[in-house]
């Protein structure tokens, strides 16, 4: 009797465990485990095919005296920050104007969600037909009668990453509002018109009450926004292909290459090291502010 | 009627997972394109006609870099295909790897050293024995040129690099883009290492980017083909960056460009739209290479397997491939040349014929060279190197020659 309701008491707290025990068991080897291996690769000298002895820090010192990875990371600098920072504020800006009761909101609301249904592939598919001078925007004007317009940010070699940014905005900046909208739904309708009654202006009350509450929603973006802008692979092989040249190269465009097409695994390995650093400098205090909260 | 067919297709896929559980020869290809799959499918004819199943590995996409990853990964779970196209210096990686399978008792027999040139059997040795088997020869320095176009603009089809420069002002002034260039790094490789050959000549070449010599790579040789290359640029289109080369090749077809440098698969494009060569088109070398020939050469490969059974499978595809029927066959489909020497050239087109006239008496005068833009002059990883060093002086204005030089040397030294 004892014995069997202390069996049962004990398949009851085991079979959680047991059930969640191979998707645990996967992530740590699919996850970590390949992380490890991905780091034992950065300090091997590995170059076609993997290879596991000791090389000490050559491949990250090839990887830091390489000009094509400082391309790639500004580009990542570059990019990332601007994408961010950009879908952030068209993201709330639109779901503010959403926000005022008006006529249609779903339908328009749909619309701006949408570019997120497509894949980043499709994306920069179109905006490369969609900037090329010879396709796209700069002929479509010339042939309006402006013949000296002119509009080469993808075929130039300074202003192509930046048409990255522009594509990564018109798909991403539809979440941001996304979850604006939900955050401004949540303000207590009071509070506004307290504020109301007090005399304050509409645009007083967005700046001084209602977007600093939204401070989590920002965070939210932020941190799935910082990880897609790092991992950003797809968008620049469908819209620059790299281009012109090398110089929208970003550090995951350079990983692939180097590992799978030049024979290069090692190198590829430490500059997959460095992205996950990136991501990492990121998670981390994120991860550490949000225990603290909970302990507080 | 209807039953009989349900047993037919019954007894068909019975047929075939029969000959599917007999040892297959499995290769790996990248042929995937109309006139490759034909080729293919030629070849798989013929093994089966020497009683061998053909089991078909083929890996679409990015000219062999999804094949090359898949490849990686079989090899790396211990098990590889029979056969895989792999091609130029690779062959050295793999050989170093220590899993391909030695065929030189059929290259032995056969006499493989007669019937090849000397630079091409080198290319298919490890350690002085037959590892590969080529199967066809693409020169890579051709010129392509429109004839109205150049009609139209008063212009003659150029014989170098001066000329060249004439030509292209005369095709700029009528209002028609000179040169239909792709700006992807290897497009640009491609037309670089043409420039390169034809203002420094083969020897130089040789000199760069097979011996990897800093010194000429830092000559005023290097200097002025680079610096030659990008005048080019002014008489491309502003679409050219990121342009696939068939889409370049497209713009000759229609008159709308007047040449494109570019390997003898383009003349493909040209076939498909129903063009006729010396009419429609003309396919002469680049500026200055015309007693020079730089070869891009498919080989297949085979591996050390554990099944022994399919050791003859492999002789026999290995035999298969450099036959004459073979060779002939394939060729006409993919527009190269056959890589075995005397072949009868009759079924060939103008150009075809050209290309194997040349590359017989390159091979004698050692003008015969492996094109650096489609890796078979080094390594991946100089390769790469060099390609990166070379699209971004294309690029980018602000990089002088010389800043491009230097940073070629290093970046090939640590490619090393």
């Amino acid at each position: 009797m004892n014995v069997s309701s202390s069996s049962r008491q004990s398949l009851g707290t085991l079979l959680p465990k047991i059930v969640v025990a191979p998707t645990f068991v996967v992530t740590l080897v699919f996850i970590y485990g390949f992380m490890l291996w991905n780091a034992w690769l950065s300090f091997s000298s590995s170059r076609m095919l993997p290879k596991y002895d000791w090389a000490g820090f050559i491949q990250y010192e090839k990887l830091f005296a390489n000009d094509r990875w400082w391309v790639a990371a500004q580009n990542l600098l570059v990019f990332g920050g601007l994408f961010i920072v950009i879908c952030l504020l068209v993201g709330l800006f639109l779901a503010i104007f959403l926000d005022q009761k008006i006529r249609a909101e779903g339908a328009i609301r749909t619309i701006y969600l949408y570019p997120m249904a497509l894949s980043f592939i499709v994306t920069g598919t179109v905006w490369k037909w969609i900037l090329n001078p010879e396709l796209g925007i700069q002929r479509m004007v010339r042939e309006m009668g402006f013949e000296s317009f002119s509009f080469d940010w993808l075929v130039n070699a300074d202003m192509a990453i930046y048409t990255v940014v522009l594509a990564g905005v018109w798909q991403s900046s539809g979440f941001v509002m996304a979850l604006c909208l939900a955050g401004l739904r949540g303000v207590d309708e009071n509070v506004v018109k307290a504020a109301r009654v007090d005399g304050a202006s509409m645009p007083l009350i967005y700046r001084r009450i209602i977007i600093p509450g939204l401070g989590p929603v920002f965070f939210s973006a932020l941190i799935v926004l910082t990880h897609i802008a790092i991992k950003s692979f797809d968008l620049i092989v469908a819209l620059t292909g790299g281009g012109p040249g090398y110089a929208t190269d970003v550090p995951a465009t350079f990983m692939y290459t180097y590992s799978f097409t030049r024979g290069q695994i090692g190198l590829g390995s430490a500059a997959s090291m460095m992205m996950l650093m990136a991501v990492v400098a990121i998670i981390v205090p994120y991860l550490y502010s949000e225990l603290r909260e909970r302990k507080q | 009627m209807r039953i009989s067919k349900i047993g037919l297709s019954v007894a068909l896929a019975l047929g075939l997972s029969m000959s599917a559980q007999a040892a297959d020869v499995e290769v790996l290809h990248y042929w995937t394109s109309g006139g490759e799959a034909k080729s293919v499918a030629e070849l798989k004819k013929m093994l089966e006609e020497k009683g061998h199943g053909w089991k078909d590995f083929a890996v679409a996409g990015g000219g062999g870099e999804s094949a090359m990853t898949v490849l990686k990964s079989r090899v790396v779970s211990g098990n590889p295909p029979a056969a895989a196209q792999i091609k130029g210096p690779s062959i050295q990686e793999w050989g170093e790897e220590g899993v391909l399978a030695n065929i030189d008792s059929v290259a032995k027999a056969e006499g493989w050293d007669a019937l090849l040139p000397s630079v091409v059997s080198d290319v298919m040795k490890y350690n002085g024995e037959y590892v590969a088997v080529p199967v066809n020869v693409h020169r890579v320095n051709w010129m392509w040129a429109n004839p109205e176009v150049f009609r139209k603009a008063g212009a003659t089809v150029p014989t170098t690099w001066d000329e060249f420069f004439v030509a292209a002002d005369k095709i700029k002034a009528a209002g028609m883009t000179a040169v239909a260039h792709g700006g992807q790094p290897w497009q640009d490789a491609t037309t670089f290492e043409s420039v390169v050959l034809g203002v420094g000549g083969a020897e130089f070449y040789n000199q760069a980017f097979v011996k990897l010599d800093p010194e000429a790579i830092k000559s005023p040789t290097m200097i002025k083909a680079l610096n030659t290359f990008r005048k080019i640029k002014a008489y491309t289109d502003e679409g050219a960056p990121g342009r696939d080369w068939n889409l370049a090749t497209a713009m000759v077809i229609k008159g709308e460009a007047g040449m494109q440098f570019m390997g003898d698969w383009a003349k493909g494009e040209f076939t498909a739209a129903g063009k006729k060569p010396g009419a429609d088109y003309i396919c002469a070398a680049a500026p200055g290479t015309s007693n020079a020939y730089t070869f891009n050469i498919d080989s297949f490969v085979m591996f050390d397997l554990d099944n022994k059974e399919l050791e003859e499978g492999q002789n026999d595809l290995a035999s298969t491939i450099l036959s004459p029927e073979f060779q002939e066959v394939f060729n006409l489909n993919k527009g190269s040349v056959p890589a075995r020497l005397n072949l009868s050239m009759s079924k060939f087109d103008d150009c075809a014929k050209l290309s194997s006239v040349d590359f017989v008496s390159s091979s004698i005068d050692k003008t015969l060279v492996p094109s650096m833009a489609h890796g078979m002059s080094t390594f991946s990883a100089v390769q790469g190197a060099i390609s990166d060093a070379v699209t971004e002086f294309y690029n980018n204005d602000s990089v002088t020659a010389e800043a491009a030089a230097d940073k070629m040397v290093n970046a090939i030294a640590a490619a090393q």
